[in-house]
């Protein structure tokens, strides 16, 4: 009796240990110096990243940083030109139908087939993952439920609004019940209200264990959405790390914002404080508001002054410069 | 990546192939229209208004040597069609194409699909025509039901020939060019409604050359009329041949067109 109870406790910890060891060595996704030229551009130069199960891992960027083209690597419709990716421990290049079956996508475009009506475009979604009908059916019905489109099951993609639009999408990334989500800016051209309903989706998507990489261009979202992101520039991934250890560490917890004049940058200047130009304002980082608030009225002559809590945006801002992108 | 590599596809093909058939039935009562009422108009205007200035045309009425025409022209447009603006609205406009391969599916096996279904409406075609040009009694049965599963095989050629249009199109209105310089001159100059015969030498032999439609137009006529000869199998190499060939190339544009 003790002999076979020390063995099934012997193997019960084996057991655990072998699904442990699974989850440590098998990222979601590995990317190593992953590049993709076009022509003579890079788009993508030799980044470097993981994502872990179970995480929502953010791609932050201007336009033309590369986020996009990352994308289309990782769900295998874009091949890399060098470098190596990895989803769910298998390379891109190679298998590319089992990535794909296991992967569910929101592209940046709305996709939608205006030939058939939502429950139809469901429907035939799920023939291309090989879901019979009979098992499709329910799947579907829960995540019209999911996404609150049940009333919209027979309007046509013409007649949904925005918002609507996108959650089909949701909806049909889902199909497959894929272990990784990824979403190119999921809640774009969104109004408030269906933006905090994309983002509900998401979190109890998270909280059903399911990987997600999403983009966007909200910093706001992704300070909410993302355990952990990197911001990208040019191709190449500038800084990574959770949303607010990096808002600490490029701008401090706050920022005094002052009246641009030569007179308050040579005060500045002396005080060795971290600052920025922005237009016409003179945006100063730091981590002590009230006592540089405070010296600052002291010993610089400033007109108005605001303090406000710094934000993923001035890290951005920081990193990636304020010229505009087109 | 080469022009003529041979696509890897799996029977996943069907999955396109029954995405458009879906989209096709819904709207079923115009789309049976056309084939239905475009050899009657053609018959009444040529085959009995015209054509009753003329006795005999190589042996046989002006309705008879127009009938199987009249199908070999709708094999090819509706696979064409289907294929260059059809399937370019699929691809730009409504981005089908790209919602399809984030699937399991391959860009290969959407391609595919696509000349699957533009072969299969050339055959849906085909065989209201037939039925519709049986009625008249102008063709030879049972001869002449072998065009139904020769109109897949031609039509699945007209539908390559499009997409390979479309791979390269740079927008839709340029699919106006290889509409009125290749499909219009071989809806005339194939044999059509005119034997081949009365067009000066180098031009027949351009047209067996280079105008799909020329072999398609004999082979069908000879099922009608029930008139087979040796040639027949030449022509139909030529269009197996070709369509193979114009197969590949046009799933190899569209992966250079789609996969960057």
């Amino acid at each position: 009796m003790v002999v076979t109870s020390k063995f099934k406790a012997g193997y019960f910890i084996l057991f655990h240990i072998s699904i442990q060891w699974w989850f440590v060595i098998v990222s979601v996704i590995m990317a190593e110096d992953l590049e993709k030229q076009f022509g003579e551009f890079v788009a993508v130069d030799s980044v470097s990243f993981t994502v872990e199960e179970g995480e929502v891992f953010g791609f932050l960027g201007p336009n033309g940083a590369g986020k996009t083209t990352t994308m289309k690597m990782i769900q295998c419709v874009s091949p890399k030109t060098g470098g190596k990716l990895e989803v769910f421990g298998m390379d891109v290049s190679t298998h590319q139908r089992e990535i794909k079956k296991r992967l569910g996508v929101v592209p940046q475009e709305n996709n939608l087939d205006p030939d058939f009506t939502v429950y139809e475009n469901l429907m035939v979604y799920s023939r291309y993952f090989d879901i019979p009908r009979a098992k499709a059916e329910p799947i579907i019905d829960e995540l019209l439920n999911f996404v609150q489109l049940r009333e919209k099951k027979d309007t046509v993609i013409e007649q949904l609004s925005g918002g609507m639009k996108r959650r089909l999408i949701l909806a049909r990334a889902l199909i497959n019940t894929p272990r990784l989500l990824i979403l190119d800016e999921p809640t774009i051209g969104l109004d408030p209200q269906a933006r905090h309903l994309i983002w509900d989706k998401l979190k109890s998507l998270q909280s059903q264990g399911i990987t997600i990489v999403l983009t966007t261009h909200y910093l706001e979202e992704a300070a909410r959405l993302c355990d952990r992101l990197v911001i990208m520039d040019y191709g190449k991934i500038l800084v990574e790390g959770k949303p607010d250890a990096l808002v600490e560490e490029y701008v401090g917890t706050d920022i005094v914002e002052a009246e641009n004049n030569p007179k308050v940058i040579a005060c500045l200047e002396k005080s060795a404080a971290s600052y920025d130009v922005v237009g016409n304002t003179i945006q100063v980082y730091t981590t002590n508001p009230q006592e540089l608030t405070y010296a600052l009225l002291q010993e610089c002559e400033l007109g108005h002054i605001t303090a406000r809590s710094a934000t993923l945006e001035d890290v951005f801002l920081k990193l990636t410069g304020k010229k505009l992108r087109e | 990546m080469s022009y003529f590599a041979f696509p890897r596809l799996s029977n996943q093909v069907w999955k396109v192939w029954l995405r458009n058939k879906d989209v096709f039935m819904k709207t079923y009562k115009v789309n049976f229209l056309p084939p239905f009422l475009e050899p009657l108009l053609y018959l009444f205007a040529l085959g009995f208004g015209l054509g009753r200035y003329i006795d005999v045309i190589e042996g046989v009425s002006y309705p008879r040597f127009i009938a199987p025409a009249l199908i070999a022209i709708s094999v090819m447009n509706s696979a064409f069609f289907e294929c260059t603006f059809g399937s370019y609205v699929r691809m730009y406009y409504q981005k089908t194409f790209d919602a399809i391969i984030a699937t399991p599916l391959s860009i290969e096996e959407v391609i595919t699909g696509e000349l699957l279904w533009g072969a299969t409406r050339s055959l849906i075609y085909a065989t209201i025509m037939l039925t519709v040009i049986a009625a008249f009694g102008l063709i030879e049965l049972p001869y002449s039901l072998l065009i139904i599963p020769f109109s897949f095989i031609a039509g699945f050629l007209f539908a390559s020939i499009g997409m390979c249009f479309t791979a390269i199109t740079p927008n839709i209105s340029s699919l106006n060019y290889p509409t009125f310089l290749f499909i219009t001159p071989m809806f005339l100059f194939s044999g059509t409604f005119f034997p081949l015969s009365l067009l000066p030498e180098p031009i027949q032999y351009f047209a067996f050359a280079a105008l799909p439609l020329t072999h398609v137009v004999s082979i069908v006529r000879s099922l009608t009329l029930a008139t087979l000869s040796g040639f027949l199998l030449v022509s139909f190499a030529w269009v197996v041949f070709v369509s193979f060939l114009l197969f590949v190339l046009s799933v190899n544009l569209m992966k250079k067109r789609l996969i960057a």
